[in-house]
């Protein structure tokens, strides 16, 4: 395969990449910058790291962020992953069709669309809105996103393995915990990770159904983005994406480890 | 419940009484039932509600609008209300040329827009395919990286280098390229940069799963056959290609035709997007029947895409199995 990576194919993947990492880069660098002016050089300063830790609307919005965000994942992780198996184990059922579909349509529904019907919902049913809106409105979109990852690693289960178990005695919920869970268990992480960042970067769907002080992160930072560009907007950013890297490059050479430790495992019980 | 039903239902076998099995069927369904019941209330119910608002009228109050569609009143009071449904909202669409305007040109602008990701694409997915089997899980990574970090944040990185005293234009200007800064910003360019930009993940990974799946060895027998690389490239690679290019295509052109940030932080105030229309629609002028309707009308366009996505990831699925 070495010789057919062409030049050709070798240049498009490094002008590729250069395009998705360099307007990042770029943020990154100038939010060290000394000047006020977010596109003129003028020497390297964490100032406006400082003085983005005194700015209390932007800490009060990234802990509402961080909540919802938190909370949201992890119950849009078990109605995904609810729904995943709903997908791959129960192939007939009454509105299996409409259930697909309301799995998938949310994947590529415009973000105004899902912010304005759940908004008319909540409206409709007297809720307030604020935090727990937002929350279940994260949720909603979310469980989708796991559904997919986690639908997409139960294709790949061998399922004999859990006949073997039941065959062997155990029964459906003791097999679902002790064997299938472990084997997906990765892509269920991904989808929490994946609920997690979906919740902490959405703006629209928030807008729509968030009220008086639950105002998040990115509603904060967009409302400031409309005032203009600034350096301080560029160090809320720059620790936005590091935070983010180092979940996802963490998460990924934990994954390799227990790749590798399985197979060594597999090699060592074939051994025996 | 009776000690014999524990007993039975937890040896599992099929001799438990009635009303273990029912509990039984109903534990079984309580992972169909949860998250059906869950997509219904949030997911499906509210369109109903945009659709029921779209048919009142607006009223100066909270919420501002009329109630329509109220069934508590039995049949008579059914009829009643289907009397006084409203379809001003809609005649509204029809009678101010923005509104149309903004749909075709929320069209266009997402039609082009994935044309030129797909174009942008294409080799990057074809190059992670041709990759060394070693280096191809690090691509992949470093493609899906950038869609972890916020929309929002990727989008605002723009302004800085397309602004007419920005990086793009000071780069430029620098190696004598132009004299005059370009002006991108605000403009219908700097959204097309912007979808391409944010989206270009979701185009490369069905292209380059697609792609990976390819048997290489019908390319050499094309050129063995005398193809030379370009045409072989039509007719083999481009052909085996075509599931992750809808598939690629969709994920890119449905979400971008109600887009909003990007054509409210790039884009010019002449720029009618659908998505920011509705936007404006709803928090600025506080017309909710009116929004609802825009809402439905944008859905029935894209209704048609989004049912070719489901049929293409179905069937997807229906492969893997």
């Amino acid at each position: 395969m070495n010789s057919t990576w062409s030049r050709f194919n070798i240049t498009s993947i490094v002008l590729g990449f250069a395009f998705l990492y360099l307007p990042i880069v770029l943020l990154v660098i100038f939010s060290f910058n000394e000047s006020k002016l977010v596109t003129v050089w003028a020497g390297f300063s964490t100032k406006w790291y400082v003085s983005l830790f005194s700015n209390r609307g932007l800490i009060d919005a990234a802990w509402v962020t961080i909540r919802v965000g938190l909370i949201s994942a992890t119950v849009a992780t078990v109605l995904g992953t609810f729904a995943a198996l709903t997908l791959t184990r129960y192939t007939r059922f009454r509105g299996r069709v409409l259930f697909s579909g309301m799995v998938f349509a949310p994947l590529v529904m415009p973000e105004v669309i899902t912010g304005l019907s759940l908004l008319l919902l909540f409206v409709a049913v007297g809720l307030d809105r604020g935090f727990v809106t937002v929350t279940l409105a994260h949720i909603t979109f979310s469980m989708c996103f796991v559904a997919v990852v986690v639908q997409s690693r139960l294709l790949t289960f061998d399922r004999s393995l859990e006949e073997a178990a039941m065959d062997l005695g155990a029964p459906p919920v003791k097999t679902f915990f002790q064997i299938t869970l472990p084997v997906i268990l990765p892509a269920i992480i991904s989808g929490w990770m994946l609920a997690f960042t979906l919740s902490l970067d959405d703006l629209v769907i928030a807008s729509f159904t968030s009220g008086p002080g639950a105002t998040t992160l990115p509603m904060k930072i967009y409302s400031q983005v409309r005032l203009g560009v600034t350096p301080e907007i560029n160090a809320a950013c720059t620790i936005l994406i590091g935070i983010v890297a180092v979940g996802v490059i963490a998460a990924s050479v934990v994954n390799k480890r227990r790749e590798v430790q399985r197979l060594r495992d597999e090699q060592a019980a074939l051994r025996n | 419940m009776s000690d014999t039903a524990i007993a039975a239902s937890q040896t599992g076998n099929g001799n438990a009484s009635p009303s273990a099995r029912a509990l039984n069927a109903v534990k079984s369904r309580i992972v169909i039932i949860v998250p059906y019941l869950w997509l219904l209330v949030f997911f499906l119910i509210p369109f109903v509600i945009v659709f029921k608002i779209s048919l009142s009228q607006s009223a100066i109050s909270m919420p501002p609008y009329t109630p329509a569609l109220d069934f508590s009143g039995g049949l008579s009071g059914i009829l009643q209300q289907l009397s006084q449904l409203s379809f001003d909202s809609y005649l509204w669409l029809t009678q101010d040329a923005l509104y149309f305007n903004a749909y075709v040109s929320s069209l266009t602008i997402a039609g082009v827009s994935t044309v030129l990701t797909l174009l942008v694409g294409y080799p990057i997915a074809y190059g992670m395919a041709r990759a060394p089997a070693t280096l191809r899980p690090t691509l992949l990574m470093l493609v899906i990286l950038p869609f972890w970090t916020s929309f929002l944040i990727r989008v605002y990185a723009w302004i800085g280098i397309l602004k007419p005293e920005g990086l793009l234009n000071q780069f430029l200007q620098g190696i004598g390229l132009i004299n005059e800064p370009l002006i991108i910003m605000n403009t219908n360019t700097a959204i097309y940069i912007g979808i391409v930009y944010s989206y270009l993940p979701f185009m490369i990974l069905p292209l380059y799963s697609a792609l990976e799946k390819m048997d290489y060895s019908l390319i050499e027998a094309a050129q063995d056959l005398g193809c030379t690389p370009l045409s072989a490239f039509w007719k083999v690679t481009f052909p085996l290609s075509i599931p992750g290019v809808i598939a690629g295509c969709l994920l890119v052109f449905i979400p971008a035709v109600g887009e909003f940030v990007i054509p409210d932080l790039l884009g010019g105030s002449q720029t009618l997007m659908i998505g920011r229309t509705l936007w404006n629609e709803f928090f600025n002028n506080r017309d909710w029947p009116v929004a609802s309707a825009v809402a439905i009308i944008l859905l029935l366009l894209l209704v048609v895409p989004i049912m070719i996505f489901q049929h293409t990831q179905a069937r997807a699925q229906e492969q893997d199995r």
